[in-house]
This record gives C-alpha cells, sequence and structure tokens, in this order.
C-alpha cells in the first residue's frame, strides 16, 4: 500500500482509539477532573506517567541529539530518568499523604500564605507554556511532514483532540487515553529499533545490540573509527566539560521531579504505598524508550555515515574519490526529506559526490588528507530558510530513521502515529496543571472562595479551553526561542518549586518568609542568567561568549546553583523572620507517615 | 491529625531518613559517580562491546535507579508496618 495511504488508516485508527477513551471516562465531579477519582492502579498510573512526560522531544530528538553529541547525550539519559528516583523517595509519597489537587495548593498549605501559593502559580503557569508550546509545534511538525497537510491544519486537528479528551474528561480522561498513547509511543519507538538493531549486529534487543559485533569488531569501536576517521570527537567519549555534565544531568534530575504535571501524577493513585510503586513503575515505561534511545541514536549516525560513504561499511579508504556516493544517485529518502528542509546537499568542490565530514576540525593529519582529497567543506546539512548550514537536523535521525534503514512503509507510518502520541499526550498533562492552578489555586482559593463544584468544574473547563487556545497559537506563532530554551522549563522547576517543596516536607522549621524568598532567588536568578546567556536567541542582541559562563556551566546547567540560591536564602530570611506556627509542624508530621491517606483526601 | 496509637514519630522518621540517605547514595554512585566523575578510568575496563562508565552513563544507571525504587518501596512498606503506621 501507498506510504501516505498507510499513515492515514494507522494514525486514523489511534485517533478513533483516544476519542472513544475520552467519551467513555468523562468525569462527573471535581476530584475526577482533577486527580482521577484519587484511584488509579500504579501500573496504569505509571503507564500514563511515562506518556505524559515522554514528550515530543523525547520521542522526536532525544535519539538525534545522542547520536551527534555521543557520550555527552548521557545527560538526558540519566537526567531525564534519575529524576523519578528523586520523586519517589523525596516526594511522591509524602505529596500523595497531603492528599491535594495541586503543586500549588501544598505551598500555599504549608507555608500558609496565600503569596507563596500564587508565586507557585506563576512558576507553574510559565513552566507549563514553555513546555506545550513546543509539543504544539511538534504536532504541527509531525502532521505536516506524514500527512502532508499545512502546519495550522495539523495544529489545528491536534488542538480539537486535545480539546475533546482534556476539556470533556478531565485527569480522568486523560489518564486513560495516556496509557492508549503510551501503548502506541513505545511500539512506533521499539519495533524499527529492533529491526534496525538487528541489521546492525544481529541481535533483536538494542539494548544489547549498542554492545554487540558488526561484522569483526564491536559495533561502538566501529562506530568510534567511522567518526574519527571523517574528523569528529569520538563518539565514547564526548565533548562537555565535566562540571557542566554534572550539573546539566543534575538539573535535569531536580527539574523532573519539580515538574508541576509530573508530580501530580502521584495524587492520582489510592495510597502512600501506590505512590512509591508508581514512580518505579513510571520508570520501568520511561526505560524502555530511555535504554533504546541511546542505540537508536549510535545506530542511525551509523547508518547516515555509511549511506553517504560507501567505504565506511567495507572498511576502505573514506578518502577515495568512488567512497563518497554521487549526488545524482542519493537515496529517496534524502530527496523526500529534502522538501522539509531537515537534510539539504550541496555541491561545494563540484565533483557530483556528496562529501559528509567534520570541516571543523583542528587535527592537522586529518585536514591535510581533506586537503588532498580535493574536499572543499562539508556537503551534507539541512536548509536554514534557504541557505546551507553544515549541520544534518537532528530531528531526521527518529523521523527518517525507519528509511534510512529501509524498513517496510507500515513502520514508517507507526512512527508518525508514535510521534503524535508522544505529543499530544504530553500537551495534555500540561493543560491539565494550567487549567486546574487557575481553578482551584486561583478561583476557589483566592478569587471565589465561594465557588458550588458544579461551578468549579465549568470553571475548570473553560480554564482548560482558553489552555488549548493559547497553546495552539503557541504553536502556531512559537516565540522563535521554543526549542532552544526547554533548559527554562528544567531550570526553573530546578531552582524554584523542587526545592520548596523538598523544604516543605522535610523541615517543620522553614516559614512563610523563607520560602517565598528562595523561591523568588532561585527564580530570578536561573531566568536573568538563562536570558543573559540566551539574549542572542530571546532578545536577538548579540552573543555573549561561553567563556563567561559563571564556573564554566552553560545556561542548561544553571538550575543547579539557582537552587542552591534558593536553599541559602531560605534558611537566612528563616532566621530572621517570625517562626512557623505549631499546627503547620503539626502538618508537616502528619504527611511524614501513611496511615490515612485515604481519610485526608476524603476531606475535601 | 493525630497520631496512631504507641506511634514513635521520631523513631519512625529516622528509619526513614536512613533508608533515604542509603537510597540516594546509591543514586548517586551510579549516575553522577559511574557516570560522569569516575567515567575515565571505569572506561579502561569493558562490558562486552561497552566501555564500561559509558555504558553506566548511557544505560546502567537508569536499570540501577528501576531497581533502586522498587527496592526502597519495599523496604518502606517494611518500615511502615514495624512501627504500625500502614495503611489498611
Amino acid at each position: 500500500m501507498e506510504l501516505k495511504t498507510l499513515t492515514f488508516i494507522v494514525v486514523g485508527l489511534s485517533f478513533a482509539l483516544y476519542i472513544g477513551i475520552a467519551i467513555w471516562a468523562r468525569a462527573g465531579t471535581t476530584k475526577e477532573f482533577y486527580v482521577a477519582g484519587g484511584n488509579v492502579h500504579p501500573i496504569i498510573n505509571g503507564m500514563a506517567t511515562g506518556a505524559d512526560w515522554m514528550s515530543a522531544a523525547s520521542f522526536i530528538s532525544m535519539a538525534g541529539l545522542i547520536a551527534f553529541l555521543g557520550y555527552g547525550g548521557s545527560v538526558y539519559l540519566m537526567g531525564w530518568t534519575g529524576g523519578y528516583v528523586l520523586l519517589a523517595v523525596l516526594l511522591a509519597p509524602y505529596l500523595r499523604k497531603f492528599g491535594k489537587f495541586t503543586v500549588p495548593q501544598f505551598i500555599g498549605d504549608r507555608y500558609y500564605s496565600q503569596t507563596a501559593r500564587i508565586v507557585a502559580v506563576i512558576c507553574l503557569i510559565f513552566i507549563s507554556f514553555t513546555y506545550v508550546a513546543g509539543q504544539m509545534r511538534g504536532v504541527g511538525i509531525v502532521f505536516s511532514r506524514f500527512l502532508e497537510v499545512d502546519i495550522t491544519t495539523g495544529l489545528i486537528i491536534g488542538m480539537g483532540l486535545v480539546f475533546f479528551y482534556a476539556v470533556l474528561g478531565g485527569m480522568k480522561g486523560i489518564t486513560y487515553t495516556q496509557v492508549a498513547q503510551y501503548i502506541v509511543l513505545i511500539f512506533a519507538y521499539t519495533i524499527p529499533a529492533v529491526f534496525i538493531s538487528l541489521q546492525i549486529a544481529g541481535n533483536p534487543l538494542p539494548q544489547l545490540g549498542l554492545g554487540g559485533h558488526t561484522g569483526d569488531m564491536y559495533f561502538l569501536d566501529k562506530l568510534n573509527q567511522t567518526v574519527t576517521d571523517l574528523g569528529f570527537a569520538a563518539y565514547t567519549s564526548g565533548n562537555k566539560s565535566m562540571i557542566d555534565v554534572f550539573c546539566i544531568t543534575l538539573a535535569l534530575m531536580a527539574g523532573t521531579a519539580g515538574l508541576p504535571h509530573v508530580i501530580v501524577r502521584f495524587f492520582t493513585v489510592p495510597t502512600v504505598h501506590d505512590a512509591r510503586l508508581s514512580a518505579g513503575w513510571a520508570l520501568v515505561f520511561i526505560a524502555i524508550l530511555y535504554t533504546t534511545a541511546p542505540a537508536v541514536g549510535a545506530m542511525a549516525r551509523y547508518n547516515l555515515h555509511a549511506t553517504v560513504n560507501t567505504a565506511v561499511a567495507t572498511g576502505g579508504d573514506v578518502f577515495a574519490p568512488e567512497s563518497s556516493i554521487q549526488g545524482e544517485t542519493r537515496p529517496e529518502w534524502m530527496k523526500r526529506w529534502e522538501k522539509t528542509g531537515l537534510i539539504k546537499w550541496e555541491d561545494k568542490n563540484g565533483d557530483g559526490r556528496i562529501q559528509y565530514y567534520n570541516e571543523k576540525s583542528k587535527d592537522p593529519a586529518f585536514l591535510a588528507k581533506v586537503e588532498a582529497a580535493g574536499w572543499k567543506g562539508n556537503e551534507l546539512g539541512s536548509d536554514k530558510k534557504g541557505k546551507f548550514d553544515g549541520t544534518v537536523d537532528r530531528d531526521i535521525m527518529v523521523l527518517a530513521n525507519p528509511e534510512i534503514a529501509g524498513l517496510p512503509n507500515w513502520v514508517i507510518a507507526l512512527i508518525a502515529a508514535g510521534g503524535i502520541a508522544a505529543a499530544l499526550s504530553t500537551a495534555a498533562g500540561l493543560l491539565l496543571v494550567i487549567s486546574s492552578s487557575i481553578s482551584h489555586d486561583l478561583l476557589k482559593s483566592v478569587f471565589a472562595k465561594g465557588i458550588s463544584e458544579k461551578g468549579e468544574l465549568m470553571a475548570g473547563r473553560i480554564a482548560a479551553a482558553v489552555a488549548v487556545c493559547v497553546a495552539g497559537y503557541l504553536g502556531y506563532n512559537p516565540p522563535g526561542f521554543v526549542a532552544q530554551v526547554v533548559a527554562f522549563a528544567f531550570g526553573l522547576a530546578c531552582a524554584s518549586l523542587f526545592p520548596t517543596i523538598v523544604m516543605g516536607i522535610f523541615s517543620k522549621t522553614m516559614n512563610r518568609g523563607g520560602a517565598i524568598a528562595g523561591m523568588l532567588t532561585g527564580l530570578i536568578f536561573t531566568m536573568t542568567y538563562i536570558v543573559y546567556f540566551k539574549r542572542d536567541v530571546l532578545l536577538g542582541m548579540d552573543k555573549v561568549p561561553d567563556s563567561q559562563w559563571l564556573f564554566g556551566i552553560s545556561p542548561e546547567g544553571i538550575g543547579v546553583i539557582g537552587m542552591i540560591l534558593n536553599f541559602v536564602m531560605a534558611y537566612i530570611v528563616m532566621k530572621m523572620t517570625p517562626a512557623c506556627p505549631e499546627h503547620i509542624q503539626h502538618l508537616v508530621e502528619g504527611i511524614r507517615y501513611p496511615r490515612g491517606a485515604r481519610a485526608a483526601q476524603a476531606q475535601h | 491529625m493525630s497520631n496512631p496509637q504507641g506511634f514513635d514519630p521520631k523513631a519512625y522518621w529516622s528509619a526513614t531518613l536512613k533508608l533515604l540517605v542509603i537510597t540516594l547514595i546509591i543514586w548517586f554512585l551510579v549516575s553522577f559517580g559511574a557516570g560522569i566523575l569516575f567515567r575515565d578510568a571505569l572506561d579502561g575496563i569493558h562490558l562486552g562491546g561497552y566501555p564500561l562508565g559509558f555504558w553506566f552513563a548511557q544505560q546502567g544507571s537508569i536499570f540501577v535507579f528501576v531497581g533502586l525504587i522498587f527496592w526502597y518501596a519495599k523496604r518502606m512498606d517494611k518500615i511502615d508496618r514495624e512501627h504500625d503506621v500502614h495503611e489498611d
């Protein structure tokens, strides 16, 4: 069957499934709307958390990042999984025992302060919208590439779907659609990986295939040799400084644990025991994708080089003229993806062949060979506004991977459905925390305290509907920096919400003044640092050189310093302001042991 | 919120904190330790086709995290029961 027809069928079927589930699981009470009734089984919740967590970025971009960063890509692998350990031991069980609906509600009640609650709402909305804009963009892009509709049409279809199950079903609808979306996305991710691992290493498990043999040598050694022959840094050593790798990993971990849409998922299980287990299950389901990703990245990188330079696979001389493939006979997939601008060929030396290598290499021996071969610059890259950019777009590594490896059409159609599922599930989870925080934390707790349950439910639905529209607009007209500043969402969660919640649980004496001062310090410091070093993409100003980084820490990792400042400032201000009242200390004592978790929630 | 009868919050909390510290030490050692700080030394050792430090950074730490959370949950259940604050 033709690829386009097949893609329509696979994507259409997955949509029908989500809509069916949304109708079946619609919410009737605020408790169902905010926390799915608080009765979700830990395995189901783990699966939903996995889908909620694994965004379009995890699905589409992460393996590509790893492919080009090699060892440096480990920051994402460790950072985005290690956070679940922090969640399981520091946050999830205690927040579940506390038994409320939202993160700002915990902060507001624990620090007996409407100001703290509103600061938390501001952090939450900022983090969530930064994140959701990227998801909606992802939806539009996947639609336009695979279904060949324009980005706007794709976006409207995606918004309609999210609108349907987020507004109608609330957390309950989202939970069960996310389970379906998890299944779709994980099959879409692992099936091509299994095929490719079989092709390259003869092992169906990509986790083992990456460490397996290809021909007579280990695949990773072969890959190291391939990339260094072509002037790139060795795959298994990478190119980031140790302190930066350390800080980025920690910022991503603490950021993950502080992301409101992840935390809120642990309010939906019945008991404290289930909250701990659910963090484990979430990580099991996440780990299936995250341990596959390094193999996908490495093998895609190898396949790309082997396609462009035939000597890579045979072990011949990569500099021999006939090793580089002829532009005329370049594979079909390359021509197909050239339309999207993700890949582009420019014949710089006019020999009709494609040379792909690291033209920025500083190795004199390598440069001498390049000179002798008559290469005049790297010829494979992507299209940036009609101009040749000498780097291949990272997203192509997952999206075009099955085509590069020559896999059947149904596998390619599956990738489309998986990418859309990943983006939609995360967008829905984010929209829900935005809407519940507006209806519950702003309306019910601050502006309209007397609101009825029915009124609150309606307000929640209206807030979700408005949030979908704002997200759609951000996806249609994204602030240019969306992709570059994911650092924002993680850095801010790491520097503002995470330490404040942890202190709220583990210190009985931390008081209102300390918490507010700490949150604001973390938030303002981190934001200022990121804006300062990303001002070229954010404000269109001249770039500040990376050599000015504080302690050599990149904006992606600076949340760690923000977190430390948060703790320090909170401690200093606590010492100078009135002590935490007695009844709050009892409240903190109460959330530390599990008994009565069901009762705590029934008090609403 | 009144405490369950005969419940010693100090003993329960110190048992909890002890387990928490052990869990976080393991968490730190496999990721920041093996995957980052001592990677160069570990890369000299090979696990199949993997340099060991690289393996910890890209896969090993994730496997340990998964096991660690379930181990922690089980140990916490035990502490809860010993102090009679487990859920019914």
